[in-house]
C-alpha cells in the first residue's frame, strides 16, 4: 500500500491506466474552461471596474450566433467524452469470458470471499498476477458495495441478487478494498486487503486448504436436495437437463430467451416460477431457506461443472477433478 | 441622506401574534429566514464534528454510530431545511411580489399555511435529532431503512414527508403568483431572471415533491407494517427505492441551485450596469435544467446493478443537462464585458459564486462519463462536487441575493467592507475544505466513513482547516448583516440604483409594497436607457 503524498490510487490493474487516462483527459479538458472563463471574469472586474455608481455598461443584449458557438463547442467535446467513457465503461462491466471465477458474501461487517477450489477467506482476496478474475457477489443483509481502488472497479452488493466486478491484476502487492455503499455502524470497518500473487504462489496458497471444491460441496447438496430425480440426464426428466446448460441460451415459456449464467441460476432455484424454460411445468418449488449463499454458490460451480453434455455414467463422472483452475 | 420611512411592513403592527399571523410575504420571506437559519446552524455544526473526528484516521473522537448519525443529521437539516428552501422561500417570498409590482402572493393565506408546514416538519425533525437522531444518510436507502436501522427513521421520515407539502404549496403560490399578478405592461420577457428561475424552479417542485412523499410512505409502510416493497426477503427490490427517490432528488439539486441562479442574474446585471447577456437563452436554459433534470435521475446508481444500456442513456442525458448550466456561465461572462462593474459586496459573492459553481458544475462531467463514475462514486470525489454545487454555488448565490436585498428588506446597509472580507474568507475556506476531497476521492477514499487509512491524513488535516475558515467566514457575514440591523446607515429606497420594481418602492417597503401600482414600459435591466435618478 502507497505511503507519501500522491494525487492518483496505484495503478495495479489492466483497467487502471485506461480509466486514468480518461480522466486526465477530462481534468485537461474542464481545467481548460474553469482557466478560461475565470481568466475572463477576473479581466473584466479589472478592466471595466469602476467606482462611479452612475456610469452605465455598453448596451449590449446578446449574440445569436455566439449563443449557437457556445452551446454547440461544450456539446460535441460531451459527446466525445461521453463516447469514449460508455467505451471504458463497457470494458469495465463485461468480464472476458475466461476470467478465473471467484465468488463473495458481503455482510454486516464483513467480506467473505470463496474460491472455487474450496479455499475461503474474510476480509482478504488472494488473487494471481496477470490473469483475469471475475467476482461474483451479493449481500446476506442491506446493500454493501465492493470496491477496489488500485484496480478502478465497484459495484454494489444487493440483497437477492449476483453482482460483478472484474479485474486482471497487473502488479503483486497488497492493496486496499473497502465497502463503499454505507451499510450502517461499522461501515468504515467493512475493509479489507487485496493480495495479488505470482501464479506459483497463489496456486501454493490455493493448496493450504483442507476444503473440497465448491463444486464437490455443490454436488453434494445437489444430491441431497434429490435435484437429479427431476433433472434427468437425458431430457425427459420433469425438468431440463442441466449438461451443457451453463452460458448457453434458452427458450422461455414466456416467449423470451435468457442466457444461462449466475444471476439465471439463482433466480431459477430461488424463484423458479420466474422465468421457467419452454416446454416445462412450473412445478419446481422454491428452495428459498434450504440453499444459503455458499450452498447456491456450490450449486452453481456445480451445474458449471456439468459441461459435457448428457451422460450415461451420471453426473459425477464429469465433474472435471479441478473446476475453476486455469485451462 | 435620507430617513428611515415612517411606516413599513415592519413596524405596521406590532407582537409576537402579529408576525404569527401575518399574511404578509416580506413577513413570511422573514420567518423563513428565521427556520432557516436555525437549520443552518445546525447543520454547520454537525458539519463542524464530521471535519474534527475526520482530522485524524482512527475513529477516536465520537463512535461510529454517532458518527452515523451526525452526517445523516448534518445531510438532512442541509437539505430538507436549508439548501432548498433558502433562495425560494425566504428570497423569492420577500421579493418576487416586489418584482411583479404585486401587493402580494397569489395566496397570502396559503403562504402562511406553507410555512407553518415547514414549522412542523422542522419539528418532527428535530424531535428525531433530540431523540438520538437517524442513521440512514439523508438518502434514506433501503433495506438498511427499513429493515436494518433501530433509529428514529420514522420520525425524521415524517419530517421530510411534511416539509414536502410547504415546498409544494409554495411552488403552485408562486407559479399563480407569476400567471395571474404580474403589473399592467410586464410581460414575460419583462420579466427579472430571478422570477423565471422561480417559475422553473415551481414547476420542479409540484411534479417532483410528491414524488418523494410516495417513497417516504413505502418506507414508513415496509417499516411499520412489513409491506414488502423494498426488502427482497419480502419480494421486494431494494433498488427501486433509489429510482423513486432519485427521480426527486436529482430534481430537488434544481431546486436547490435554479433560484440562486436566478439571483446571481439580478446582481450581475446590476453591478456591471448592464442588461444580461442573452437574457432569453438564460430564462429558456432554467426551463431546459427543470425538463432535463427529470430525466437524469439514474447517474446516481451506475454501479447499482442497473442495465449497462440504461446506464448508457443516463449518462448521454446527464451530458445533456450540462449545457444549459454551461449557456448560462458563458452568459454570465458575457455580461460582464463592457460592463461599468461597480464591485459591491453582492458583487464579491458572485465571483465566489462564478468559481465555485464553475468548478462544481465541471466536476459533474467526471461523474457523467461512466469510465471515470464507476470509480469515483461514493467516494469524497461525489462529496467535494456536490458541495461545491450545493454550498459553492447555492450558499453563495443565496448570500449574494441577500446582500443584495437585505437594505430593502432591512433599510439599512451593512458595512462593505466587513461583508466582502467575510465573502472572501467564505471562498478561501470553502476551496481549502473541499478541493481536497476530490483528490482524497480519486485515490478512494469512501464517503461515510468514520475512519480511514493513515496514507490520507494530510489531506484531511487540510480540509479540516478550511471548514474552520469557513466557519469564521460565515460568522463575520451574518455579524456584519446583524450589525447593520442597528448601526447600519439608512440604505434609502435604491442604494444600488438597480432596475427592477423592488427598487421603485421604499426601504423597508410599505405593508401592501407600493403606493400605486406600477406600470411597466421597458424591458428588464434597462441600464443602458433609462434616466438616472439622483438620489
Amino acid at each position: 500500500m502507497q505511503s507519501g503524498i500522491s494525487f492518483l490510487p496505484e495503478q495495479a490493474s489492466t483497467l487502471a491506466p485506461r480509466v486514468d487516462n480518461l480522466y486526465f483527459f477530462i481534468v485537461a479538458v474542464t481545467a481548460f474552461f474553469a482557466l478560461l472563463v475565470t481568466v475572463l471574469v477576473v479581466y473584466f472586474a479589472f478592466k471595466y471596474h469602476t467606482d462611479d455608481p452612475y456610469a452605465v455598461g455598453a448596451p449590449i443584449h446578446g449574440s445569436i450566433p455566439l449563443e449557437l458557438f457556445w452551446t454547440a463547442v461544450p456539446f460535441v467535446i460531451a459527446i466525445f467524452i461521453f463516447a469514449w467513457s460508455t467505451n471504458v465503461y463497457f470494458d469495465i462491466v463485461r468480464p472476458p469470458d475466461q476470467a478465473m471465477q471467484v465468488y463473495s458474501v458481503g455482510k454486516r461487517w464483513m467480506w467473505k470471499f470463496q474460491h472455487p477450489s474450496g479455499q475461503r477467506e474474510i476480509n482478504e482476496l488472494h488473487v494471481p498476477v496477470g490473469r483475469p478474475v471475475k467476482v461474483t457477489f451479493t449481500s446476506e443483509d442491506v446493500l454493501h458495495d465492493l470496491f477496489i481502488p488500485a484496480f478502478r472497479v465497484k459495484a454494489d452488493a444487493i440483497p437477492g441478487r449476483y453482482s460483478t466486478i472484474w479485474f486482471t491484476a497487473t502488479q503483486t502487492g497488497e492493496y486496499h478494498l473497502f465497502c463503499a455503499e454505507y451499510c450502517g455502524t461499522k461501515h468504515a470497518g467493512m475493509i479489507g486487503r487485496v493480495i495479488v500473487m505470482e501464479e506459483t504462489a497463489y496456486q501454493a496458497w490455493l493448496d493450504t486448504s483442507q476444503e473440497s471444491s465448491l463444486a464437490a460441496q455443490g454436488q453434494a447438496l445437489y444430491e441431497s436436495l434429490s435435484c437429479q430425480s427431476c433433472h434427468l440426464n437425458d431430457g425427459n426428466g420433469r425438468g431440463p437437463a442441466l449438461h451443457g446448460l451453463f452460458g448457453s441460451e434458452v427458450q422461455l415459456a414466456n416467449g423470451t430467451t435468457a442466457t444461462v449464467d449466475e444471476g439465471y441460476l439463482r433466480e431459477s432455484i430461488l424463484n423458479s416460477q420466474m422465468r421457467v424454460v419452454a416446454g416445462y411445468n412450473p412445478i419446481m418449488p422454491t428452495f428459498q431457506g434450504l440453499v444459503d449463499e455458499d450452498g447456491m454458490v456450490g450449486l452453481i460451480e456445480y451445474i458449471k461443472s456439468l459441461r459435457t453434455g448428457p451422460s450415461s455414467e451420471g453426473a459425477s463422472a464429469s465433474l472435471p477433478a479441478e473446476a475453476g483452475e486455469p485451462e | 441622506m435620507t430617513t428611515q420611512p415612517t411606516t413599513t411592513y415592519l413596524n405596521v403592527t406590532h407582537g409576537l401574534a402579529s408576525w404569527l399571523l401575518t399574511k404578509d410575504h416580506k413577513r413570511i420571506g422573514l420567518l423563513y429566514l428565521v427556520v432557516v437559519s436555525i437549520a443552518f446552524a445546525l447543520g454547520g455544526v454537525f458539519a463542524g464534528l464530521i471535519r474534527l473526528e475526520l482530522l485524524t484516521p482512527p475513529g477516536d473522537m465520537v463512535t461510529s454510530d454517532l458518527y452515523n448519525r451526525i452526517f445523516t443529521m448534518h445531510g438532512v437539516a442541509m437539505v430538507f431545511f436549508v439548501l432548498i428552501p433558502a433562495v425560494p422561500a425566504i428570497l423569492g417570498n420577500f421579493v418576487l411580489p416586489l418584482q411583479l409590482g404585486a401587493k402580494d402572493v397569489a395566496f397570502p393565506k396559503l403562504n402562511l399555511l406553507s410555512w407553518y408546514i415547514f414549522v412542523i416538519g422542522f419539528i418532527f425533525t428535530a424531535f428525531a435529532m433530540v431523540m438520538g437522531g437517524v442513521d440512514t444518510g439523508w438518502t434514506f436507502y433501503t433495506p438498511y431503512s427499513t429493515t436494518a436501522s433501530n433509529s428514529n427513521v420514522m420520525a425524521a421520515g415524517v419530517g421530510v414527508f411534511i416539509t414536502g407539502f410547504s415546498s409544494i404549496l409554495t411552488g403552485v403560490n408562486f407559479m399563480v403568483t407569476i400567471h395571474r399578478m404580474r403589473a399592467p405592461g410586464l410581460t414575460w420577457f419583462r420579466l427579472p431572471l430571478f422570477v423565471w428561475a422561480l417559475y422553473a424552479t415551481s414547476l420542479v417542485q409540484i411534479l417532483g415533491t410528491p414524488v418523494v412523499a410516495i417513497t417516504v410512505l413505502m418506507v414508513a409502510m415496509e417499516r411499520g407494517l412489513g409491506l414488502g416493497i423494498f426488502d427482497p426477503t419480502l419480494g421486494g427490490d431494494p433498488v427501486l427505492f433509489q429510482h423513486l427517490f432519485w427521480f426527486y432528488s436529482h430534481p430537488a439539486v434544481y431546486i436547490m441551485i435554479l433560484p440562486p441562479m436566478g439571483a446571481i442574474s439580478e446582481c450581475i446585471a446590476c453591478f456591471s450596469r448592464k442588461t444580461v447577456f442573452g437574457y432569453s437563452f438564460v430564462a429558456f436554459s432554467s426551463l431546459s435544467i427543470a425538463v432535463f433534470g427529470f430525466l437524469v435521475w439514474a447517474h446516481h446508481m451506475f454501479v447499482a446493478g442497473i442495465s449497462p444500456y440504461s446506464a448508457m442513456v443516463f449518462s448521454f442525458l446527464t451530458f445533456a443537462v450540462a449545457i444549459p448550466s454551461a449557456v448560462k456561465t458563458f452568459n454570465w461572462t458575457a455580461t460582464l464585458y463592457r460592463g461599468a462593474i461597480w464591485f459591491k459586496a453582492p458583487m464579491m459573492y458572485v465571483y465566489g459564486f462564478l468559481g465555485l459553481f464553475l468548478i462544481g458544475g465541471l466536476t459533474g462531467l467526471f461523474l457523467a462519463s461512466l469510465g471515470t463514475d464507476v470509480h469515483i462514486h461514493d467516494t469524497y470525489f461525489v462529496v467535494a462536487h456536490f458541495h461545491y454545487i450545493m454550498v459553492g454555488g447555492a450558499i453563495m448565490g443565496y448570500l449574494a441575493g441577500l446582500h443584495f436585498w437585505w437594505p430593502k428588506m432591512t433599510g439599512r446597509m451593512y458595512s462593505d467592507g466587513l461583508a466582502k472580507v467575510g465573502a472572501a474568507l467564505i471562498f478561501i475556506g470553502f476551496n481549502l475544505t473541499f478541493f481536497p476531497q476530490f483528490i482524497l476521492g480519486y485515490m478512494g477514499m469512501p464517503r461515510r466513513y468514520h475512519m480511514y487509512p493513515p496514507e490520507w491524513e494530510m489531506l484531511n488535516v487540510l480540509s479540516t482547516g478550511g471548514a474552520g475558515i469557513l466557519g469564521i467566514g460565515y460568522l463575520l457575514a451574518v455579524g456584519a448583516l446583524l450589525w447593520s440591523l442597528k448601526y447600519g446607515a439608512v440604505a434609502g429606497d435604491n442604494p444600488w440604483h438597480a432596475t427592477g420594481l423592488e427598487w421603485t418602492t421604499q426601504s423597508p417597503p410599505l405593508p401592501e409594497n407600493f403606493v400605486e401600482t406600477p406600470i411597466v414600459t421597458e424591458p428588464a435591466y434597462n441600464y443602458a436607457h433609462r434616466e438616472i435618478k439622483v438620489v
